[in-house]
């Protein structure tokens, strides 16, 4: 009924090779981006803004880099943490050396710098495999938040040891610091994303993406047909690094306002990603997208009903949380183990055959 | 002798006995690796649970009380005065095998012939349910723990070592926690029981055998799923130990599931195939850490001890990727 391809006629290469090569997806993408950038900048308020929008556009970004690296190219990291914290500091040391670049680029450049910070946390993995690299990536974390706790250049000798976005403009208006106008973070959040969502989506498609794929079903077989191994792995850590750097100096810039290393990008950070993307679905874009939905929105809406609703102590409901979480990442992984993009999937050939199933 | 030397020798002393306390978290890894594939990051919080639910058998705590009390209006917290010590550890082991039957039951039969990565989530999904869990049974504020170990300084040690020092300088003797020494002696006994137990017993051997083959196990007839059950209980056991050990010294608190985090580099650097490997690891890593914060960890800053474990684990895998005693990993297309 709705996923026909019938009628559906491609007539150039270019045709058949688009993102989207059923009519119906295509049409959905664009009504709902349509919807995301003209219609809710217009509704949107300060409660919707800060716990569920921004830090939804924030974590899809950080899901989306680790993605690339444990989904595709399957080199599993603990590591987000402190490459988000990577993000955040270059961002925070930008918007204070030059006060007048433009925030967009700035973002960029942090992305760029967390990069180059991947690649050297990347060189171990062309030696050291499995679990063994899952442990060895802990390393740059604890090791990345300890520098920016301990060397106080990184937070500009500032007292407390905290870093506090400045007010940063883009067009004239501001994105970050206390003032910044909720439609504004939100549009800027949702660009960034939306451009590297759509890079994302070509590059694992392309020839790159493949190479990826091919390590991560076997690295000694991809190399035998002919896909160098450190190329391959070092551009999956470096893109995906470029991507939670992003993401990390949206946190911090765009999201937070000020950051406290040990907090706000610990190690608790670095699990949150990672069940992000199993949760949606490792070598998926959309399931990116869906693992960060989920996990952001759920612990809203829990606490919602238990504070809100039933008006239950804070802590009982923190609780109860973790063991909802928990239970349900065992439940998804005993029903489902790749996630929420498979049951799409799975719903997507359901309804290419509906009303008549085999 | 010098004091200064004596000072950088009562911190190797007090880094072996940290090293010991960090195996006996590495052990229960190393079982479960070994039997099932398992890579189990629960095992910390599972120390963590042990030693709640220990401390709540012990104090006569209702569990659930803050949960029952708001659904019910009640105002229950205690049932009495708790059973004593053996009692209450007999129990907490009982509690420990349920939940290993109860994990088998409801997830891992699920699991079998997974990948190796998803099976890592699920433990990780195990920890925060079990994190959350305990919380919510026992209540999440810092108890006390007290099975009776000797703890403190030993002022026997500091009057025999004081005379070592050169006469003329300054030396107030070796401070060394006897509850470490006690940690040291059940560990080094419970590796022995562990070692004795796989050896000799017809257990032992079906465990030895499933580590070695699945499949093979299996076609000879041994039951995976109640090996499993064995084995999880097992660590659960070894939890147990390290809970009571880590909650006598720093209490019994959140925190002490992040010795989960502390036993990661213990089990990279020895392997994760192999008991010794976990005790030497350990061994390394808790004088590495301790030497370096003692002699360069001032200069940087301090608290090195967060990263320098990984960094030494890191450093000795670019040489051994497979750990100091881990089986050579072999790949074939």
């Amino acid at each position: 009924m709705f996923y026909r391809e019938s009628g559906d006629f491609k007539t150039s290469y270019a045709e058949d090779q688009q993102s989207f090569p059923i009519k119906f997806d295509r049409y959905a993408i664009w009504i709902l981006l349509g919807f995301a950038f003209f219609v809710v900048p217009f509704f949107i308020n300060d409660y919707w803004e800060k716990s569920v929008l921004v830090p939804f556009l924030v974590w899809s970004m950080a899901a989306l880099g680790l993605n690339i690296l444990t989904g595709y190219c399957g080199q599993v990291s603990l590591g987000t943490g402190g490459f988000m914290a990577v993000g955040a500091y270059s961002c925070y040391k930008l918007m204070i050396a030059f006060p007048g670049m433009n925030i967009f680029i700035v973002v960029i450049i942090a992305g760029l710098i967390t990069a180059l910070v991947g690649i050297a946390f990347g060189l171990p993995s062309l030696r050291i495999k499995g679990f063994y690299l899952a442990v060895a990536t802990l390393a740059s974390q604890f090791f990345l938040i300890w520098m920016f706790n301990k060397i106080p250049w990184f937070y500009n000798y500032s007292a407390s040891g905290m870093i506090t976005a400045p007010e940063r403009t883009m067009f004239g208006i501001a994105i970050s610091g206390p003032s910044a106008p909720s439609w504004a973070t939100y549009l800027f959040c949702l660009t960034l994303v939306t451009i590297f969502a759509f890079i994302a989506r070509n590059l694992t498609r392309g020839r790159i993406g493949r190479a990826w794929k091919a390590i991560h079903d076997m690295d000694i077989a991809a190399e035998i047909i002919g896909i160098p191994p450190l190329q391959a792995k070092l551009s999956a850590f470096a893109i995906s690094s470029f991507y939670i750097g992003m993401a990390g100096a949206m946190l911090f810039g765009v999201y937070l306002g000020s950051a406290e290393p040990g907090e706000a990008f610990g190690i608790n950070v670095s699990f949150l990603v990672l069940f992000m993307v199993i949760v949606g679905g490792l070598g998926s874009i959309l399931g990116s997208f869906l693992g960060a939905a989920f996990l952001i929105l759920i612990p809203v809406l829990m606490k919602n009903i238990m504070v809100g609703g039933f008006g239950w102590p804070a802590d009982l409901a923190a609780h109860l949380e973790l063991v909802f979480i928990g239970g349900l990442i065992m439940f998804f992984l005993v029903v489902e183990p790749h996630g929420l993009a498979q049951l799409w999937r799975i719903t997507k050939e359901k309804l290419r055959l509906w009303p008549f199933p085999h | 002798m010098s004091p200064l030397f004596l000072n950088a020798l009562e911190v190797i002393v007090n880094g072996l006995m940290a090293g010991i306390m960090y195996s006996l978290v590495a052990l229960g890894f190393v079982l479960i690796f070994k039997a099932s594939g398992i890579f189990n990051y629960a095992q910390g919080v599972t120390a963590l649970f042990a030693a709640l639910t220990l401390v709540g058998f012990q104090t006569g705590q209702v569990p659930f009380a803050h949960l029952i009390n708001t659904i019910f209006g009640t105002k229950i917290h205690h049932w009495g005065d708790g059973f004593n010590t053996i009692l209450a550890i007999i129990l907490t082991m009982l509690v420990m095998i349920l939940f290993a039957w109860l994990l088998e039951k409801i997830v891992l039969k699920h699991m079998v012939n997974q990948a190796p990565i998803i099976l890592f989530m699920t433990t990780i999904g195990l920890a925060y349910f079990m994190e959350g869990f305990g919380d919510l049974m026992w209540g999440a504020d810092i108890k006390t723990m007290d099975v009776g170990l000797p703890s403190g300084g030993s002022l026997w040690l500091e009057d025999f070592t004081k005379g070592w020092a050169a006469s003329g300088t300054e030396y107030y003797g070796m401070y060394i926690d006897v509850l470490d020494v006690w940690a040291a002696g059940i560990a080094i006994l419970l590796v022995v029981a562990l070692t004795l137990f796989s050896q000799y017993t017809k257990t032992g051997r079906a465990l030895r055998a499933v580590a070695d083959d699945h499949q093979a196990a299996l076609t000879v007839g041994i039951s995976l799923r109640t090996i499993w059950i064995i084995v999880w209980s097992l660590s659960g056991f070894v939890a147990l130990v390290a809970g009571i050990m880590w909650g006598s010294k720093s209490g019994v608190q959140f925190s002490l599931s992040l010795i989960a985090l502390k036993a990661l580099p213990v089990l990279i650097l020895g392997g994760f195939t192999s008991i010794p490997g976990a005790i030497i690891g350990g061994l390394i890593i808790g004088v590495g850490e301790k030497l370096f914060e003692y002699s360069v960890g001032g200069l940087l800053g301090g608290a090195t001890e967060n990263w320098f474990a990984y960094v030494l684990a890191l450093a000795f895998l670019m040489f051994r990727p497979q750990g100091l005693f881990g089986e050579k990993i072999i790949e074939r297309v």
